[in-house]
C-alpha cells in the first residue's frame, strides 16, 4: 500500500482549480456554477457577490481586505472564512436594526457597546447575531461565504460569474 | 437531517403495525410486507416484489447498496422529495405521508405499464423500514460508513448492528456549540482522511459582560469529525435557508430527486455528480465540483455523487415549507436564476 500522506484539498485565492458541467440535455446555465474564489478575487473589497440564490436567500462570496464597513441586519446572519484571516468586530447596537431583510449599512460610527472581536482562520464559522453591528477586517486578502438574505448591498452579476 | 426540528418529528411509530415474516429457516432473515409490496433479503439481495398487470414483478439491489440507501431515507425522515434507491425503486415524501414506488420513475416501466405505488402514513412506512434495517443489518456492517472504514453487508444473519443505525440525529437551531444548542464534535475522533486538517479553534474575546454573545467554532474541524457519510446536519439557521455541510466519501447511497432547488458548494476535495431528469432518469449532466465551487441543482433533476477522497460538502437548503406545491404548479421555475 501507498505510503502518501492523506491530503485535504482547500481552495484559495491563489490555489483553486474549477471544475466543469458536462452537458448531455439542456442548458449549463440552469446550474448557476461558479466558483468562490474565482469570484473573490475578481471583486472589490468587501463586494457582496452573490453566488447562490434561493428565493430571496442568499449566499454570498466576498473578498476580505484592509477594513470593512460597519454592517447591521435584522435577523442573524453568519461568515465562514474560506481563505486567510479575519478579524470580525462586534458592537452591540443601542438601536438595532427592526425589519427588513438582508445586510444593511450601518453608518460610520454607530452608536452601541462593543462586544468584543473573535479571529477566524480557514474553516471558522462566526455568528453575526441579530441585534449588532459587525465590521471585517483583514491584513491580506481573504475570502468570506454569508449566509444571508438578498439586501441592499447584495451584488448580482450571475452572467459574469457563470459557466454558460 | 437537513431540516427544521420541527419539520421532520415524527410523532410515534407504528411499531406494532409493521408485517414481518418469522426469520428464514436458511438465511435467517425476517421478510416484510409493506402494503402490496413484499421485501426480502438473502445472502447477497435485497429483493422487492409487487403486482402490475396482472403478474408479480421483482426487482433485485445488491444488499450492501440497499442498506446504505435505506440508512439515509430513514435517518433523513424520507428527506426532500424523491429518494431514489436506485433507477427502479424509491420513496417520495408528503410530509406525512410517502409512496413507496416501484418503476414509477423509470420512463421504460413506466411506459411498459409495470410500474407500481403505494401510499403509507409516515409512521408505518417508517416502523417497517426501521425494523428492516434492524433485522438485516449484521453486526459486521455499518450502513453510514464508507465501504473502506466497514465490513461486508453479505451472508446469512450474523447478529445486529442497533448502535450504527441509531445514530442520533443533530437537530440545530441556530448554530453548534451555542447554549441549548447541538454540541461540537471533540469527542469524536478525526477521520483517517481528514488527518491533515488544523484542529484549531477560533479566538474569542468578548468583552466584559459580552461573555457566552459571541460565538464562533471551527467548521472544518467539526466536519473532520463526523463519524458518518452523506448525512447532511445543519450548522447555521438563518430563517428557513439551512447549511447543511456533510463528508462525502463513496457513492451517495440514493440518487435525490428534489422538491425544490438546492445548492451544493464544495468545501474540499471533488465530488463528481451524474444528474438525471427526475421523472424518467434520461441522463441530463456530469458536473465535477472542486474546492470553492458551488452550483445549483434545479427542482426538475436527481442527482448522485462520487467522491473518492472524503470530502467537505455543503448541501445548502431552503426549507420553506409550500415550495414543493410552487414548483409543481408552475409557478415557480425548476432553475434557480435566468441570465
Amino acid at each position: 500500500m501507498s505510503s502518501a500522506a492523506i491530503e485535504t484539498v482547500f481552495g484559495s485565492l491563489d490555489n483553486y482549480t474549477k471544475g466543469s458541467v458536462e452537458i448531455i440535455s439542456g442548458q449549463a446555465s440552469h446550474y448557476a456554477f461558479s466558483n468562490i474564489f474565482e469570484v473573490a478575487d475578481k471583486s472589490l473589497p468587501y463586494e457582496k457577490v452573490v453566488v447562490g440564490f434561493n428565493l430571496g436567500y442568499v449566499v454570498e462570496s466576498i473578498r476580505a481586505e484592509g477594513q470593512s464597513p460597519w454592517y447591521t441586519a435584522a435577523h442573524d446572519e453568519f461568515a465562514i472564512v474560506m481563505d486567510g484571516e479575519v478579524r470580525v468586530d462586534f458592537l452591540k447596537l443601542d438601536a438595532p436594526l427592526k425589519a427588513g431583510e438582508g445586510t444593511h449599512l450601518a453608518g460610520e460610527i454607530p452608536a452601541g457597546t462593543p462586544m468584543g472581536y473573535v479571529l477566524l482562520k480557514r474553516g471558522h464559522q462566526c455568528l453575526l447575531p441579530v441585534g449588532t453591528a459587525y465590521r471585517f477586517e483583514a491584513s491580506r486578502p481573504g475570502v468570506i461565504l454569508q449566509q444571508t438574505i438578498k439586501g441592499p448591498l447584495s451584488v448580482e452579476k450571475w452572467a459574469d460569474i457563470c459557466f454558460k | 437531517m437537513a431540516m427544521l426540528e420541527t419539520a421532520a418529528d415524527t410523532a410515534h411509530l407504528a411499531d406494532d403495525e409493521v408485517q414481518a415474516s418469522a426469520p428464514h429457516a436458511v438465511t435467517g432473515y425476517c421478510s416484510f410486507k409493506l402494503g402490496a409490496f413484499e421485501l426480502s433479503r438473502d445472502e447477497y439481495f435485497a429483493r422487492i416484489t409487487w403486482p402490475a398487470k396482472g403478474q408479480t414483478r421483482s426487482h433485485l439491489i445488491p444488499v450492501d447498496a440497499f442498506l446504505r440507501a435505506m440508512m439515509r431515507d430513514v435517518a433523513w425522515g424520507f428527506f426532500y422529495g424523491w429518494v431514489n434507491f436506485d433507477q427502479v425503486i424509491g420513496t417520495r415524501n408528503y410530509y406525512g405521508k410517502v409512496d413507496l414506488y416501484a418503476g414509477t420513475f423509470n420512463g421504460t416501466l413506466k411506459a411498459a405499464g409495470v410500474n407500481y405505488t403505494e401510499n403509507f402514513e409516515t409512521p408505518l412506512i417508517m416502523a417497517t423500514f426501521k425494523a428492516i434495517l434492524r433485522d438485516w443489518t449484521n453486526a459486521t456492517f455499518d450502513p453510514f460508513a464508507a465501504p473502506e472504514e466497514t465490513g461486508s453487508a453479505f451472508g446469512r444473519k450474523n447478529g445486529n448492528n442497533i448502535e450504527a443505525i441509531e445514530r442520533s440525529r443533530i437537530a440545530t437551531k441556530r448554530m453548534p456549540g451555542l447554549k441549548d444548542d447541538s454540541p461540537l464534535r471533540d469527542d469524536l475522533p478525526v477521520n483517517r482522511q481528514f488527518i491533515d486538517v488544523p484542529q484549531d479553534e477560533p479566538e474569542v474575546h468578548a468583552a466584559e459582560g459580552f461573555e457566552g454573545e459571541l460565538h464562533a467554532f471551527n467548521l472544518f474541524k467539526y466536519l473532520s469529525r463526523s463519524d458518518v457519510t452523506w448525512n447532511p446536519s445543519v450548522t447555521s439557521v438563518c430563517k428557513a435557508s439551512l447549511f447543511c455541510p456533510t463528508t462525502e466519501e463513496f457513492i451517495l447511497p440514493v440518487f435525490h430527486g428534489n422538491d425544490r432547488i438546492e445548492w451544493f458548494l464544495q468545501m474540499s476535495d471533488e465530488i463528481i455528480w451524474d444528474v438525471g431528469d427526475k421523472d424518467d432518469g434520461n441522463p441530463r449532466a456530469r458536473i465535477t465540483m472542486r474546492a470553492g465551487d458551488i452550483c445549483a441543482m434545479p427542482a426538475d433533476i436527481r442527482h448522485q455523487g462520487y467522491s473518492t477522497k472524503r470530502s467537505m460538502l455543503m448541501v445548502w437548503e431552503n426549507a420553506t415549507p409550500n415550495l414543493p406545491q410552487r414548483y409543481e404548479s408552475g409557478e415557480l421555475k425548476p432553475y434557480p436564476i435566468e441570465f
